[in-house]
């Protein structure tokens, strides 16, 4: 009875603890013991959503990543947006992606790193976790963005976790 | 405020509505609903996020502290966008939405 008490994701509380007192305006009592309970009872009731937690995780790699992420959806915004204003039709493709990370936390960490780069949408992983189907917006070879994607997000986040 | 912030500012809301309009406007003008997926959440990654900078700024230079809300409305937006726009697009797969003629490749059925 007592894991009933306990915090199953350090780290995940922490976060939630601080987020809240960031978005209650300052630190009070009040907020400090709100805080406390989110982060006990948030991590409790999402317990068995997450997956298992990976052998290791190099974090540190973590601020690099995120800033080439924020640098690519910059850079790829401005071609999305002349691609919308410009008379040119766009060539709308699927590509069956090969994945090669196997962590689910990888995984969705790179799905969701396609669906925020303007120009591709990650539409659905396979039941077996091998494939990703991701919609371009405009693809003149389906070899390319898969070069790409694979060069600057998975091989990065394959490091992190393998 | 000073001057610069003030243009800062300025050009920040100018770029980020500039963008949501783009984005707007993609909604519009794409062909089918698997590209306009693209339109309004592209728009609201570097639009919101170029307003949400005017706000951080603005709330600086009055000298009401950083916004640190800001940055975390920016942090919830850009963890949600690609949720949602997975969402759709499974929703999409799962009824069978039609694509343009000329889409390469087909949604799968599993």
């Amino acid at each position: 009875m007592f894991d009933r008490l306990s915090f199953p994701q350090p780290w995940l509380s922490l976060v939630l603890f601080t987020t809240w007192q960031i978005l209650s305006d300052g630190v009070s009592g009040g907020s400090a013991v709100l805080g406390f309970i989110l982060a006990w009872l948030i991590p409790q009731m999402t317990h068995g959503f997450w997956p298992e937690r990976p052998a290791f995780v190099k974090t540190w790699r973590m601020p690099w990543y995120i800033l080439r992420v924020l640098n690519d959806i910059i850079a790829a915004s401005f071609s999305v947006a002349w691609l919308i204003l410009s008379p040119r039709k766009p060539q709308p493709a699927f590509i069956s992606y090969p994945l090669k990370l196997e962590h689910p936390l990888a995984i969705s960490i790179l799905a969701s790193t396609i669906s925020l780069t303007p120009g591709t949408v990650s539409a659905d992983v396979s039941d077996d976790n091998k494939t990703l189907l991701i919609h371009a917006l405009d693809s003149s070879s389906d070899e390319e963005i898969i070069d790409a994607i694979f060069n600057r997000y998975e091989k990065p986040l394959m490091e992190m976790f393998q | 405020m000073s001057p610069f912030a003030e243009y800062a500012i300025s050009a920040l809301l100018l770029f980020g509505g500039a963008f949501t309009l783009v984005g707007a406007i993609g909604l519009a003008r794409l062909p089918d609903f698997y590209t306009r997926l693209h339109g309004p959440t592209k728009a609201t990654t570097v639009g919101v996020g170029a307003i949400m900078l005017s706000s951080v700024i603005y709330f600086s230079a009055i000298g009401e502290g950083i916004g640190i809300s800001e940055v975390l409305i920016t942090v919830f937006l850009l963890m949600t966008a690609p949720v949602s726009a997975n969402m759709l697009a499974k929703a999409a797969m799962h009824i069978g939405v039609e694509t343009v003629k000329d889409t390469k490749g087909k949604p799968w059925e599993q």
